[in-house]
């Protein structure tokens, strides 16, 4: 019989980004015992991912601090792939383990939304994040010619990051229209704060041309991406790179919170003013609740921790600043709204789906994301849809609703442990 | 100078900055991480452990996301494997 580390909480926070963080901090102080997993080698999520201490803001210092301070349980480089009940599976890269709690916070954050063109799988076409996270994890880009394109504020904070790593950022290509691109201005211009960070990226960007109405439409190259051409104004020019940093924005994590049941909304987790899901067990913060950035992040993490913690009026405090951050959000879903251009960049060979090669000719043809799953392959391979599927949703307007666990894959011996330490029934019952 | 480690990548010994993630240490060895079911080389895509396309086989344990492993003194990393 093999055995399986289990640990015992109050309350179990996956997902160590901003919100996670908040959440884990403010329901240790309270008294809590807290377990906090991710599956990144160190806590901080994409936004405070790495680097030295040094590159990192001040408000990243400030709360990593403060958790370190508390008696939360800390686990990298550990994926969950099961929950159930009030259980959960994690695996790292040695060993798999258990988790029970009686509160558990979804602060799973985002990931990219990529979507296919002509050339997107060449070595050297990654996402925007995708770059800055290589650029913090050694990538060295030092006299690199890159091309940032697709849509959202992250692109102008990857085009500086890579430009003061030594990077020549030939064009950013947003594709939002310039009506669009200045009302969320006006937006950020009423924000205080946020004004200012985005005269620093203006001003860290400065001399890089920064295109609107543009967007890729193909990478070419041999082994790797040698040019990218860039649609603009009705007109396609070709220009020459070392790399593409290509994203359209952020898609929320949710595949958690569907395997637990969670309702959603709009594609987000549902949650009501304590951050409490349907689940009445399960509290979700951050960008899994609707793509709002840092402050709505850490606001959120704050009244999930505070909610498992009992503290409610703590946790009500906290709303004015949670209804802020949330018209911010709404202004940056309507300022980067995708145009039904991108819809049709694929040609009937470019691949949609990455781990089984499946083409966009075969998958137009299906009615829904299940037909195209069972006739295609598509999004059964390892990334299990986490690609595919959010493109498949944008480009054919498909549900990828269903989520089974496994989420991620997983050894036979963690799920073998798995079936010795009781939870075998769930496994079994998700293959099926 | 920063302290380094030395890993072998596809059977190269390359040496890396430690904190180097094993899916950059595949970039500076001038290698691709897979080769997908059609025969394309892919490289890392999202380098946050999402897409799966940097997946590797580390010390002996296969689909690795090489972006979520830091570089050991000594680790092994595969191609194609």
């Amino acid at each position: 019989m093999i055995n399986v580390a289990q640990f015992a909480c109050d309350v179990a926070v996956i997902g160590a980004g901003p919100a996670g963080i908040a959440a884990a901090t403010v329901a240790a102080e309270a008294g809590k015992s807290v377990v906090l997993l991710d599956d990144n080698f160190g806590p901080g999520g994409q936004i405070w991912r790495g680097g030295k201490p040094s590159d990192k803001e001040l408000a990243a210092m400030q709360w990593l601090g403060r958790l370190q301070r508390t008696t939360a349980r800390q686990i990298f480089g550990a994926s969950v792939f099961q929950i159930q009940g009030n259980q959960l599976a994690a695996e790292t890269l040695h060993d798999a383990f258990c988790v029970s709690f009686k509160k558990l916070v979804l602060s799973t954050g985002a990931r990219e939304l990529f979507l296919p063109f002509p050339g997107w799988t060449l070595p050297g076409v990654l996402g925007a994040g995708g770059l800055q996270a290589l650029i913090k994890a050694g990538l060295s880009v030092a006299g690199k010619r890159i091309v940032v394109a697709g849509t959202g504020p992250l692109l102008l904070a990857v085009a500086a990051y890579a430009r003061e790593k030594g990077a020549t950022i030939v064009c950013i290509a947003e594709q939002t229209s310039w009506t669009r691109f200045a009302e969320f201005g006006l937006t950020v211009l009423c924000s205080g704060q946020k004004f200012v960070e985005a005269l620093k990226l203006l001003w860290r960007t400065r001399g890089v041309p920064h295109w609107k109405n543009s967007w890729p439409v193909a990478a070419l190259g041999r082994a790797g991406v040698e040019s990218v051409r860039i649609a603009r104004n009705g007109k396609q020019r070709e220009i020459a790179c070392d790399l593409l940093a290509c994203g359209f924005h952020l898609a929320p994590s949710t595949d958690l919170a569907r395997l637990s049941g969670c309702k959603l909304e709009g594609g987000f987790v549902a949650v009501n003013n304590l951050q409490q899901t349907s689940n009445p067990d399960l509290f979700c913060a951050g960008e899994s609740t609707g793509i709002g950035g840092l402050e709505k992040s850490l606001i959120e993490g704050q009244i999930a921790g505070y909610a498992c913690a009992g503290q409610l009026d703590r946790a009500r405090d906290l709303a004015p600043a949670r209804a802020a951050t949330q018209r911010n959000a709404e202004s940056m879903k309507r300022a980067f709204a995708l145009r039904e251009e991108l819809k049709f960049l694929s040609e009937e060979d470019t691949v949609v789906c990455r781990c089984e090669d499946v083409p966009f000719g075969k998958l137009r043809k299906h009615a829904s994301w299940r037909s195209a799953k069972l006739q295609t392959r598509c999004g059964m391979g390892p990334c299990q849809g986490k690609v595919c599927g959010a493109a498949g949703e944008y480009l054919f307007g498909w549900e990828t609703s269903t989520v089974r666990p496994p989420v991620v894959p997983v050894t036979c011996s963690s799920l073998a442990a798995f079936s010795a330490s009781g939870t075998s029934e769930s496994i079994e019952g998700g293959l099926q | 100078m920063p302290e380094t480690v030395v890993v072998s990548v596809g059977g190269k010994n390359v040496q890396v900055p430690v904190g180097t993630s094993a899916a950059v240490a595949a970039i500076i060895a001038g290698e691709h991480c897979r080769t997908s079911v059609g025969g394309q080389p892919r490289a890392p895509l999202c380098g946050m452990g999402i897409c799966f396309e940097c997946r590797m086989k580390i010390n002996g344990k296969v689909h690795v996301r090489s972006c979520q492993v830091i570089c050991t003194d000594g680790m092994e990393i595969a191609v194609d494997d």
